[in-house]
């Protein structure tokens, strides 16, 4: 029995052996570009963790992973998969946005709260229209969700480049796509002087909100149930159609959320190259596999998307310190994302094979008796 | 004897030291990093940059001049980082290359009063706001854009003439308004079709955008920023001349690509760095212009008359006097 | 008027042929069960492949090879983590993805460094066909991968509709544990569909970098194998209807640029939008009978449970 639990508690293990087999590969590749693995992880490390600013900067880059992550974590566990996030991310920016350019004369604290909740509406909203035509009109939410990350995309480029576009721009006549800066009375409060900002705390509060919301709500419940098993679900009378719509709803809230605060708390504007990813960074996918390291769980999406923003920061630091090639960092992160997402299930599978046979083991021992 | 070569001994011993002191004293190279929003090698904006870097690095020297880079930051908040790493870490000038960095600069300058920053393209130092350390620099591309747009009109023969552009900002707007003034000043009835195609990287849709150019009549293009090569494959595959920007696109299609307007950003960083290096941190702009020598049109001779040049050599051509 | 009609055409024929190869593979892939999302990553590998291929070398059908076997390893990876490792199929995907537009600009940067074009595969009239008025300039003055992708339709239709190849596919997507039972290598056809799925998202790469673009530069295909994914649900994973729906999509991309290059006053930004709001509406206009995805999509396949 005792080897038995000491293997439970390797096999935890086996997405962090994982993650550092992808690491290891990834020294390979900067080693054959003539560069110092040593030197180049060591910047990696204090590009993550080395100063209060680089700590600052890790925990900035992971808050909107955190808000997607959650999103995907309730999509996911009603069995649903949102790969929206960018459109959401930039549905909830935008809103919140002009919400703070229309109404500069309302006290500061009331507009914050006032963009946040429209963020959360319209990140709602265009997961919602997603929702909605699969419901209604079957349309296959994957479909859906990508063509409405264009959507969004060339809306935010139109409203850019004319209707919101800064003032300033026009009047230097250079056409930036970008809106003016947001006056300071809407600028989330910093929690320490770097560019750490409070909107990191309404992440964790949601984070806790989402687990409260999946393990100890009928509703959150339900979608739990679906997730797992969609016919006992509808065979037990839950109307499955809605809770996944609604999962989605719920979900596209929470990245719409994550946009809004990432207006009000780091960028202050919004801006575009003109791509999908222009404002977002990629974070809606980013956000994605931040969820998977957490195990889809709201609490542990909190230290992945952490680990995540840490290797995204990091990495950049160590392009800086021994000027690798920007491309190999993303090559390394799909690295590390194939190798954890490839050594979960195996643990998960792992792990079921132990208890089966524990389980066989626990029968035997009854019928010896 | 003995005292011949102990004096010899002192006199190298003490020249070796006069000459090490003499390059510690040179030792100081002048560091410069640079944040780019694309890759450099895209062949436009950031190659241009690039280039210049690396001509002043030829031309200074790898001990007086060191330079250093970040491409593809296309994510603000990671350049914002990279901008505010750098200056940290002690560089004398952190260039910034592309408008979008404006608003990450004005926070982190006031940071870092012993380091210059220059961003572009822009002519916004903000010194309204007391910052005394930022320059900034823009390039008046729409003054090579106007001298290829009266090159195109001369050379078409059909009357109309395709742009294709990214998105109708900054840069990209002043080489097309340009480009448009020329052509229209040159022949006033001739047809410029523009079309946007939303982004930086499209190389399919640019490509597309060239067909659909040359199908509704085109037989000179133009077009600005990275995503162009595709138009300039197809320019090349049906026959049509091509005007480029940014960067001297003659090796991909030297039978078509006529003229390039060339970024020459050193006629704006030579005397950034003299100013640095005096101690004025910021504060100037700086604008390519033709008349400065910060734009050139490079003319691609093959592409002109190449092909009439030829025929004559192989007497295809026969000259009636 | 003609004119502008056979110009429109050419362009939705050649626009649509990435997203064909690419789309039909994918569509395979998950007819068998396996949902591949990283379909753009392996794009860009054997878009870079075969652009490499051919830079040194100036053998087409070699870079063509080229790009089939990349497509074929990053294939068969796929498949090893999404069907022997059982891992999460829509986030490994997101994986693949990462890892190929991060290893295509590596490898670009590294190898090649600046842009440049190539020769690709050039345009091939079909005698007799071509001469056709109109029709004949549409679709018979094409590039060669063009009728590569088109023709790939009705082999696909043919393989999954008429072979025993194809009826094990399928029957692996939708009830594996009978196909398993009737001594159906489940593991196996999976393999064999992601790999091959992989395949053509390396010839759909190819068909950009050396025979419709000439080129390659990093993210050359710009989000292209997403799109590709999407087109197989509006396909409802028949190989028919993803070529309607590549048709469709890449028609409005045709007739937006079209109508942007003709100056007609609407803003670029809402033209651009137009193929995806159309694929959309036409998707939902379509939706009357219930489609069922295969039932074991996006799961993977464990005996005895």
């Amino acid at each position: 029995m005792k080897y038995k639990n000491v293997r439970e508690i390797l096999m935890n293990f086996i997405p962090i052996a994982a993650f550092f087999l992808a690491l290891l590969i990834g020294a390979i590749m900067i080693a054959i570009l003539g560069i110092s693995p040593l030197i180049a992880y060591q910047a990696l490390l204090k590009g993550a963790f080395g100063s209060m600013n680089a700590i600052a900067d890790t925990v900035v880059k992971a808050t909107p992973l955190l808000f997607v992550g959650l999103g995907i974590c309730i999509a996911f566990r009603a069995g649903v998969l949102n790969i929206g996030g960018e459109g959401q991310l930039v549905a909830g920016a935008l809103s919140a946005t002009v919400v703070c350019l229309n109404f500069p004369n309302l006290p500061g604290w009331i507009l914050i709260i006032i963009a946040l909740f429209v963020g959360f509406l319209c990140g709602a909203i265009w997961a919602g229209i997603a929702g909605f035509l699969k419901a209604y009109f079957n349309v296959n939410e994957i479909l859906s969700t990508i063509m409405l990350n264009y959507i969004a995309a060339y809306g935010m480029n139109y409203l850019l480049s004319g209707p919101i576009m800064d003032p300033l721009q026009i009047k230097l006549g250079s056409f930036i796509p970008q809106t003016a800066r947001l006056t300071q009375a809407v600028d989330l409060p910093r929690l320490i002087p770097t560019r750490l900002h409070f909107g990191t705390i309404v992440a964790v509060v949601f984070a806790i909100l989402v687990y409260i919301f999946l393990w100890r709500t009928t509703i959150g419940f339900r979608i739990r149930m679906i997730g797992q098993n969609i016919q006992a679900s509808r065979a037990s009378g839950i109307n499955v159609q809605k809770y996944m719509v609604l999962a989605f709803i719920l979900s596209g809230a929470l990245v719409g959320l994550g946009g809004a605060i990432e207006v009000l708390g780091v960028h202050h504007r919004i801006f575009t190259d003109g791509s999908v990813s222009g404002f977002t960074g990629s974070a809606g996918f980013n956000g994605i596999v931040a969820a998977l390291f957490g195990q889809l769980h709201p609490i542990g999406t909190i230290p992945a998307s952490l680990l995540l923003g840490a290797l995204l920061t990091g990495a950049n630091k160590m392009q800086r310190v021994v000027q690798v090639p920007s491309a190999l960092i993303g090559a390394l992160n799909g690295l590390i994302v194939l190798f954890v997402v490839g050594s979960e299930y195996l643990r998960r599978h792992q792990t079921r094979r132990v208890e089966r046979t524990m389980k066989i083991e626990n029968k035997n021992k009854k019928e010896n008796k | 004897m003995m005292k011949c070569k102990k004096n010899i001994i002192i006199i190298v011993m003490i020249s070796i030291l006069v000459f090490s002191l003499g390059f510690g004293a040179n030792a100081k190279a002048f560091r410069v990093a640079v944040i780019m929003p694309s890759s450099i090698s895209d062949l436009a904006f950031s190659q241009s940059m690039y280039d210049a870097l690396l001509t002043i690095q030829e031309e200074m020297g790898k001990e007086e001049f060191q330079f250093v880079y970040s491409d593809n930051m296309f994510v603000v908040a990671d350049a914002a980082a990279a901008i505010r790493d750098y200056a940290s870490e002690g560089y004398d000038l952190v260039i910034a290359h592309g408008s979008q960095y404006g608003s990450s600069l004005v926070e982190i300058a006031p940071d870092f009063p012993n380091t210059s920053f220059a961003w572009g393209t822009s002519v916004n130092t903000f010194s309204d706001q007391g910052i005394t350390n930022i320059f900034a620099y823009e390039a008046r591309s729409e003054e090579g854009g106007y001298v290829s747009g009266v090159l195109a009109a001369k050379l078409s023969q059909t009357g109309t003439i395709g742009v294709i552009g990214p998105i109708e900002t900054g840069d990209a707007k002043l080489y097309v308004d340009g480009f448009k003034a020329g052509v229209l000043a040159t022949k006033p009835d001739a047809q410029v079709n523009v079309n946007w195609i939303g982004s930086f990287s499209d190389v399919a849709l640019a490509s597309e955008a060239a067909q659909t150019h040359i199908n509704v009549g085109a037989d000179v293009l133009t077009g600005t920023a990275q995503m162009v090569v595709g138009a300039i494959g197809v320019a090349r595959q049906r026959g049509v001349l091509w005007f480029g920007t940014q960067a001297d696109q003659t090796s991909l299609a030297p039978e078509i690509v006529v003229a390039n307007q060339v970024y020459d950003w050193t006629v704006a960083l030579k005397p950034m760095i003299q100013l640095v290096r005096e101690g004025t941190m910021g504060g100037i702009i700086y604008v390519l212009t033709l008349a400065n020598g910060g734009l050139k049109i490079v003319v691609n001779q093959e592409a002109l008359v190449g092909k009439t040049i030829r025929d004559i050599i192989e007497g295809k051509i026969d000259i009636e006097l | 008027m003609e004119a502008i009609i056979i110009g429109i055409a050419k362009s939705a024929i050649r626009l649509a042929t990435p997203y064909l190869y690419a789309s039909i593979g994918e569509t395979i892939g998950q007819l068998s069960g396996v949902l591949n999302l990283g379909v753009d990553g392996v794009m860009l590998m054997g878009a870079f492949s075969a652009f490499y291929t051919v830079l040194k070398t100036g053998n087409l059908i070699l870079g063509l090879l080229v790009a089939i076997v990349v497509g074929a390893i990053f294939g068969l990876l796929i498949a090893f983590i999404n069907v022997t490792l059982k891992a999460e199929q829509g986030i490994s995907g997101i994986g693949v993805y990462i890892f190929g537009l991060g290893l295509s600009s590596l490898l670009f940067r590294t190898m090649v460094g600046t842009v440049q074009a190539v020769s690709g595969f050039p345009l091939l009239f079909i005698p007799l066909l071509s001469n056709i008025p109109i029709v004949g300039e549409i679709f018979f003055q094409q590039n060669i991968l063009v009728y590569g992708a088109f023709a790939l339709v009705p082999i696909s239709w043919f393989i999954l509709n008429k072979t025993p190849l194809g009826l094990s596919i399928r029957a692996v997507g939708q009830h594996p544990e009978a196909a398993d039972s009737l001594g159906v290598n489940i593991v196996r056809i999976r393999y064999l569909t992601v790999i091959f799925g992989g395949m053509l998202s390396g010839v759909a790469g190819a068909s950009l970098s050396i025979a419709l673009l000439n080129v390659f530069q990093q993210n050359l295909t710009n989000g292209m194998g997403f799109i590709a994914v999407a087109l197989v649900y509006f396909g409802a994973w028949r190989p028919l209807s993803v070529l309607s729906g590549a048709l469709l999509f890449s028609t409005v991309n045709a007739i937006q640029i079209w109508i942007q290059v003709k100056g007609i006053n609407i803003p670029s930004d809402f033209t651009l939008m137009l193929p995806y709001i159309v694929t959309i509406v036409v998707l939902a206009a379509m939706a009357k009978r219930y489609v069922r995805p295969p039932k074991a999509l996006n799961k993977p396949f464990e005996r005895g449970e």
